[in-house]
């Protein structure tokens, strides 16, 4: 497998060519995508409602496959690929306390629950929900059920976590806090991000690039870079840097949703 | 209102009006006993009565605990069977159907030609009880979360793992549901069944001592039978009620009270 590539820094993980995906109902989702993973970068997928950036997601994670084209891995990669994947909605097992929740993809991979007990502890502590290995789904709030999800993401050391508009249904506060909290989490585990959102806002304050899709069918409309060494913190989400990248961003939304 | 003691003493209150205005009918058009007994009569009728009595209760719960237990155990194999194969389950499905909508008195005395007497009532009480336990396992099986059942593909879960970790946990409120449908309908299967029985002049459970009473026109003892199958009927709801709190109460909406 060849990849060409002009950028010289980071490497690729994986590649999307000409990736089409149309379903059953004749509904078009993607039509002649293209696009990069890079190692180690945060990715943002923008766009609006039905433009096909969770279909995206869903086809590089292997939940589904393309119509057309193809997802080429990066060969020192391919072996060793694992994917954590976190949900719109927290999906926890309501039946499982917090810590068999972490536990499951270790489980089902055939650890034993002792062995599996630092790396679940750990996780636990990376999301800052410790105290709460015993709790029931039930019993914690939406962006501690969030944070749950993260963790079993995180249990198996993914290479590359994606993850659907997980922020979607929390309320701003929350969000803020767990954006902070996403942040320190890759920086910690040097893991390749790649997260769908429908804000702006978010994707700005997140992402080291942005991807803007357009609907029907869905394709990239453009793409910004943002410089990954900038610190994300109160200060820049209060800066003229932050509200100018947003209107970049705006903008180009703007304009993708035209052309659709 | 949820807590406060009236939720016990006003039903209860309920239940001693209604024993006192039964009595006063009773003594005020000096009924005899044979037309309608007084609740006191009753009583004394099983207290007098007991070992016949309690024997034929016994019989009655026995047939429907076994029943309810080989109902449990067919209606979930046959679920697991039908959420593997969509062709056996649409092939069955439907028998499945018209068994449960014939009424089991239409069936029982064909059963009493075929079986024995035992056989027969436990064969009602088990059909009756069967389809519950059945239709909400099935339903329960197909209502797993579809982003969990990608994370288990995504972790790479085998069809074995899929089933125990995240299909039964997922059927198991459903299935304690039709467990509770299913409780009251094995006793009613059986009660039928007995009938069919007794009025064939076989039998030895609660419902063949009420037609056997009613023959006699003792009516005291016919009550006081009835009164134990009412008293069975709440012993297994109780008992059945139980069994989902102790299973659920951590974790599932229907057994955590309004906190």
């Amino acid at each position: 497998m060849t990849l060409s590539f002009t950028e010289p820094a980071p490497a690729p993980l994986l590649a999307l060519e000409g990736v089409g995906k149309r379903f059953a109902n004749t509904v078009t989702a993607l039509d002649g995508l293209d696009m990069v993973v890079r190692q180690g970068e945060f990715l943002s997928l923008l766009g609006p409602s039905g433009c096909g950036k969770s279909t995206a997601l869903r086809l590089i994670a292997g939940l589904a496959d393309p119509t057309a084209g193809r997802i080429a891995w990066n060969a020192a990669e391919a072996d060793r690929r694992s994917i954590g994947f976190v949900f719109q909605e927290p999906t926890l097992m309501p039946w499982a306390s917090v810590f068999s929740n972490v536990f499951l993809p270790l489980r089902l991979a055939g650890t034993s629950r002792k062995a599996a007990t630092p790396a679940i502890e750990e996780a636990l502590e990376m999301v800052g929900l410790t105290a709460f290995r015993d709790a029931y789904p039930r019993e914690l709030s939406g962006g501690m059920k969030m944070r749950v999800s993260i963790a079993r993401a995180l249990v198996t050391r993914p290479r590359l976590l994606l993850m659907d508009e997980p922020f979607a249904a929390l309320d701003e506060i929350t969000r803020f806090k767990l954006n902070n909290d996403l942040l320190e989490v890759w920086r910690r585990l040097g893991c390749t991000i790649v997260f769908v959102t429908h804000s702006v806002f978010e994707s700005v304050f997140l992402s080291s690039r942005i991807l803007v899709f357009r609907a029907r069918p869905g394709r990239i409309a453009a793409e910004l870079e943002i410089d990954p060494n900038q610190p994300r913190d109160e200060v820049f989400r209060t800066s003229p840097e932050y509200v100018g990248l947003c209107r970049e961003a705006s903008k180009a939304l703007a304009h993708a949703m035209e052309a659709g | 209102m949820e807590h406060s003691p009236f939720r016990w003493l006003l039903p209860l209150a309920v239940l001693a009006l209604a024993l006192l205005g039964w009595d006063l009918i009773v003594t005020l058009n000096k009924l005899p006993p044979y037309i309608l007994p007084s609740p006191a009569l009753v009583l004394e009728t099983l207290v007098k009565d007991h070992v016949v009595l309690l024997n034929s209760m016994l019989v009655t719960l026995r047939t429907t605990g076994i029943a309810l237990l080989l109902a449990m155990l067919g209606g979930v194999a046959l679920a697991l069977v039908f959420a593997t194969s969509r062709i056996i389950e649409f092939s069955l499905f439907p028998i499945a159907v018209i068994l449960q909508v014939t009424p089991i008195i239409a069936i029982a005395p064909l059963m009493l030609i075929y079986l024995d007497t035992d056989t027969a009532v436990l064969f009602c009480a088990w059909i009756v009880a069967f389809f519950p336990v059945l239709a909400n396992t099935a339903l329960g099986l197909k209502s797993v979360d579809p982003n969990l059942r990608d994370l288990f593909r995504l972790s790479g879960a085998s069809a074995w793992q899929t089933l125990v970790q995240l299909k039964l946990p997922t059927a198991l409120p459903y299935f304690l549901g039709g467990l509770r449908i299913a409780g009251g309908l094995a006793l009613i299967g059986a009660v039928v069944g007995e009938m069919a029985a007794g009025s064939a002049g076989q039998g030895s459970g609660l419902a063949f001592r009420i037609v056997e009473s009613a023959y006699r026109l003792n009516i005291p003892r016919l009550f006081a039978a009835l009164l134990l199958i009412s008293f069975s009927g709440i012993v297994i709801y109780a008992a059945l009620s139980l069994l989902s709190w102790l299973v659920l109460r951590r974790w599932h909406e229907s057994e955590l009270g309004g906190s």
